[in-house]
């Protein structure tokens, strides 16, 4: 194991703008130690994100980066992978920009299970743009365009990748730190597309409005709100409820679909 | 030999190595032949789920340092622009073809027009400057297509090719040279800042793979490339950069044909008008007409507009309904004739020479 952590970092791009108790950090690290423990390069390790929180990451990345458009990056990345299939394509992203905005980009990138892998800090909400809903904010939550509560059925990010066709799909959350570097680190892995969702606090958008306030409470509640998804399966087969408000975590699928975007 | 098939044959000799495209009414030869050819030269042919998607990833594919490229027609265009301001705040080089054919909507898919002219310069938010030129013959199609991939590397600034159906679909003879003349992409000194630029304004080009660790941003950044978005000196000094990189170069890249600048009446074209235009100084000699067709329209070079000292009027035929009339007349104290023809077709030489008739 290569323990030279400090390498994959820009240090003369510190401090960072995430807010006080922001999990995208927490992702970002469980990241890069996956990346670091791959032996990758950074010259042939490339970082890409949209618009959004946790498409900042790569900015705070020393490896070549691309920031794009918002929704968009799927599709840069499709293009950096296509011409050259020898460099490692990690995508960062959140729920609104990959499942509003990018939603298309999403799931035909699935389809084609290009050999990238999708990162996405699902925080629930808008948070760069000050705390609107989003397709991930749950019934009943208060954003600023839902202020009397969500009205709308969410979407599930990890079904979504799935029966689109990705090739790997896991979910944990920011409580989950081992389980979600060891899920991206197998994500990596993965020929074909790797998709990794990760359940992340935002206490300043999110939690202040819905009586979880501090990072603290909401990391409390990923860890008392998440089921594994064989104990989901189990009660399910055995005919019993699966409580609700619950986070289905642990790995959804890893096949072998045929990928495109790898080296012949 | 078909101006879309000419097009792409231009953008295979000069090297692209990457095609990302949508199919749409009238430019789809082009992409179906880079799909029959690119994977036969090493190169890629991807097909992306809508025009946003052909946009970004053509630019991801120039960041590896592919000379890349789309086709595409009026609702695609416009599905494009906000990744073309992307490549334009990034300076990727990269080479949008737009086979035009009627608008608004959905407008008229199988006929030509020129109803983007505007939209190609301004059509991206933001103050933007690019390069577009136009065809007027199959011919063309090839050689201002090699001629855009060359631009697009050396000003590092997304470049369009601005044909239509009418040229885009017309069959002629044209001649394929064994070899084109490439100007390849400057590289960026390794030590130096990758968004800093000399005295041409164009920085190297940091590409990706080699070692540089750069950053790319749509945010305003500084010489280092990190984000700087609220700092007014540097989203001021970036962005009139990337403004006058382009615009202060415009007369040395200009590109046309001018013809008697000793007429009294002179017509200005650029495209299809080009052609009837050629038609009626041929068989009317006895009019003494001068002419300037503009390869290149953007940026606009106004100085060859002084190029006719016995000038009494311009005209200008455009298949739309006075867009680049505007550019004109606002560099011009001599009377400019607008002739807008929409529908889908070209001026006819009778419809020319009606105006001509009006004049005397």
């Amino acid at each position: 194991m290569n323990d030279d952590y400090e390498k994959w970092y820009r240090e003369d791009r510190l401090p960072h703008i995430y807010c006080p108790g922001c999990g995208n950090g927490t992702v970002i690290n469980a990241t890069i130690h996956a990346v670091n423990a791959m032996g990758w390069e950074l010259d042939n390790t490339i970082f890409i994100s949209g618009i959004g929180c946790s498409s900042r990451a790569p900015g705070y990345i020393s490896t070549d980066s691309l920031h794009t458009t918002h929704g968009r990056a799927l599709s840069f990345a499709t293009g950096v992978k296509m011409a050259r299939p020898d460099f490692n394509v990690v995508v960062f992203t959140g729920d609104g920009d990959l499942s509003a905005i990018g939603g298309n980009h999403f799931i035909h990138a699935c389809r084609r299970n290009i050999d990238i892998t999708v990162i996405c800090m699902n925080n629930m909400i808008y948070g760069m743009t000050g705390g609107q809903g989003s397709p991930c904010t749950p019934v009943g939550a208060i954003s600023t365009t839902t202020p009397y509560g969500a009205a709308e059925p969410v979407f599930d990010l990890a079904e979504l990748a799935m029966a689109a066709g990705a090739n790997y799909v896991s979910r944990w959350t920011t409580y989950h730190v081992k389980e979600l570097t060891k899920a991206i680190q197998a994500g990596l892995e993965t020929p074909g597309f790797s998709f990794i969702e990760s359940m992340t606090q935002c206490p300043t958008s999110f939690g202040r409005r819905n009586n979880l306030r501090t990072a603290s409470l909401m990391v409390e509640q990923m860890r008392t709100c998440s089921m594994l998804i064989q104990k989901k399966n189990r009660l399910e087969a055995e005919g019993k409820p699966v409580p609700p408000h619950r986070w289905t975590v642990g790995e959804f699928v890893r096949r072998n679909r045929p990928v495109l975007g790898v080296k012949p | 030999m078909q101006g879309n098939i000419a097009c792409a044959e231009g953008a295979l000799a000069a090297g692209c190595s990457f095609f990302g495209g949508y199919p749409i009414t009238p430019s789809t030869e082009v992409a179906e032949f880079m799909a029959k050819e690119l994977p036969k030269r090493g190169g890629v042919f991807i097909q992306m789920e809508d025009e946003l998607g052909s946009a970004g990833s053509i630019i991801g594919a120039s960041w590896t340092g592919a000379r890349a490229m789309t086709a595409t027609s009026g609702p695609g265009f416009s599905l494009m622009m906000e990744n073309i301001g992307y490549a334009i705040m990034t300076e990727t080089p990269i080479v949008f073809v737009n086979i035009q054919r009627g608008g608004p909507s959905t407008g008229q898919p199988t006929m030509g027009a020129q109803g983007d002219m505007m939209q190609c310069r301004f059509g991206s938010h933001g103050d933007i400057s690019i390069i577009a030129l136009v065809p007027s013959s199959v011919q063309e199609m090839f050689d201002l297509t090699v001629k855009a991939f060359n631009l697009a590397d050396r000003f590092r600034v997304p470049v369009f090719l601005m044909s239509d159906e009418t040229i885009g679909h017309m069959r002629e003879k044209i001649i394929i040279p064994d070899e084109v003349e490439i100007v390849p992409r400057k590289l960026l000194e390794k030590g130096e800042l990758p968004f800093k630029a000399g005295p041409d304004g164009v920085p190297g080009f940091p590409q990706f793979g080699m070692g540089y660790g750069v950053h790319v941003t749509g945010l305003t950044h500084d010489e280092r490339g990190y984000p700087e978005a609220t700092n007014p000196e540097v989203h001021a000094n970036l962005v009139k950069r990337l403004v006058s990189k382009v615009e202060s170069k415009r007369h040395e890249i200009a590109d046309y044909d001018l013809v008697n600048p000793e007429a009294e009446t002179v017509f200005i074209t650029y495209g299809p008008a080009t052609r009837t235009v050629r038609q009626i100084m041929h068989d009317h000699p006895e009019k003494n007409l001068g002419h300037l067709n503009l390869r290149i329209v953007w940026p606009f070079p106004e100085k060859l507009l002084e190029a006719f000292p016995n000038v009494k009027h311009f005209i200008m035929p455009e298949m739309n309904l006075g867009q680049m009339v505007r550019e004109v007349r606002q560099h011009t104290a001599v009377p400019v004739i607008s002739v807008p023809k929409i529908g889908g077709e070209m001026h006819s030489p009778a419809e020319l020479l009606a105006v001509l008739e009006d004049l005397s």
